[in-house]
């Protein structure tokens, strides 16, 4: 499949999980590499958020807390509209990898199929087409 | 049965692909719905191109169809596929190696 549905990338850093679990799933930590200002309340369900100087904000919702070890949350595809309920899924997950931490990022759920919502007009577009194609074929020949 | 998101986007990307398409998505877009009579005034493209265009627009389900005035037929943009080919746009514009170059950086100051 070429839609491309997951991203992964793995990067060594050289302090403890604990560390970077603490720039990971903390105000603090994110807003010292992510976003601008962060907030997070950190548990399943909890929600966080990131802001940027350049005003652009992302909302979060806090899926997976495993202390030092996963950290999983979900937001919104970027670019879509505000009102588009299709999430991506991040999770990073921390190894100890001598002294330092293997720390790996998967995003997942680009190609996910839009809602119901997509299915019915396009359902409905599949019927309305050939009654419609067939008045505009009529008005060409009449033109 | 619906298209798979690979499907989808596809026609979307094909029809992205011709310049004639493209300025028509672009017009529906930007004046709203249009018959090919509207979108031949708007264009440089003749009505017949444009009507082909809009024929096979319609089969790949990125305008439908609908009743204008006079009974001539207008079309409308549909959002929905264009949205699908965004969430491919959206995976290959998603850049993590900042992030993490950034996070790398910030651990390596003490954080």
């Amino acid at each position: 499949m070429a839609f491309p549905d997951r991203i992964e990338r793995t990067v060594q850093v050289a302090q403890p999980p604990q560390k970077v679990w603490a720039a990971l799933t903390t105000a603090e930590g994110l807003s010292a590499w992510f976003g601008d200002e962060a907030a997070i309340d950190l548990r399943p369900g909890g929600s966080a958020r990131m802001q940027w100087a350049s005003g652009a904000t992302v909302q979060m919702r806090v899926e997976r807390v495993e202390e030092a070890s996963v950290f999983g949350f979900t937001w919104q595809i970027y670019g879509l509209p505000e009102d588009d309920p299709r999430r991506t899924y991040v999770e990073f997950t921390l190894e100890p990898a001598g002294t330092g931490t293997r720390l790996t990022v998967v995003e997942s759920g680009f190609a996910q199929l839009p809602p119901d919502a997509y299915r019915k007009a396009y359902d409905m577009n599949t019927q309305g087409w050939a009654g419609e194609l067939g008045e505009l074929a009529a008005y060409l020949d009449a033109a | 049965m619906p298209p798979d998101s690979e499907t989808v986007a596809e026609q979307v990307f094909t029809a992205l692909a011709d310049p004639s398409r493209r300025a028509i998505l672009a017009t529906l877009a930007s004046a709203g719905p249009a018959t090919a009579t509207d979108l031949a005034g708007r264009l440089p493209i003749t009505r017949q191109a444009i009507a082909k265009h809009l024929v096979l627009l319609a089969e790949a389900g990125l305008v439908t169809a609908e009743p204008g005035e006079r009974r001539r037929v207008r079309y409308r943009l549909q959002s929905a596929p264009m949205q699908v080919a965004q969430q491919f746009l959206a995976a290959l514009a998603r850049d993590w190696d900042s992030p993490l170059g950034a996070l790398a950086d910030h651990l390596g100051q003490g954080g």
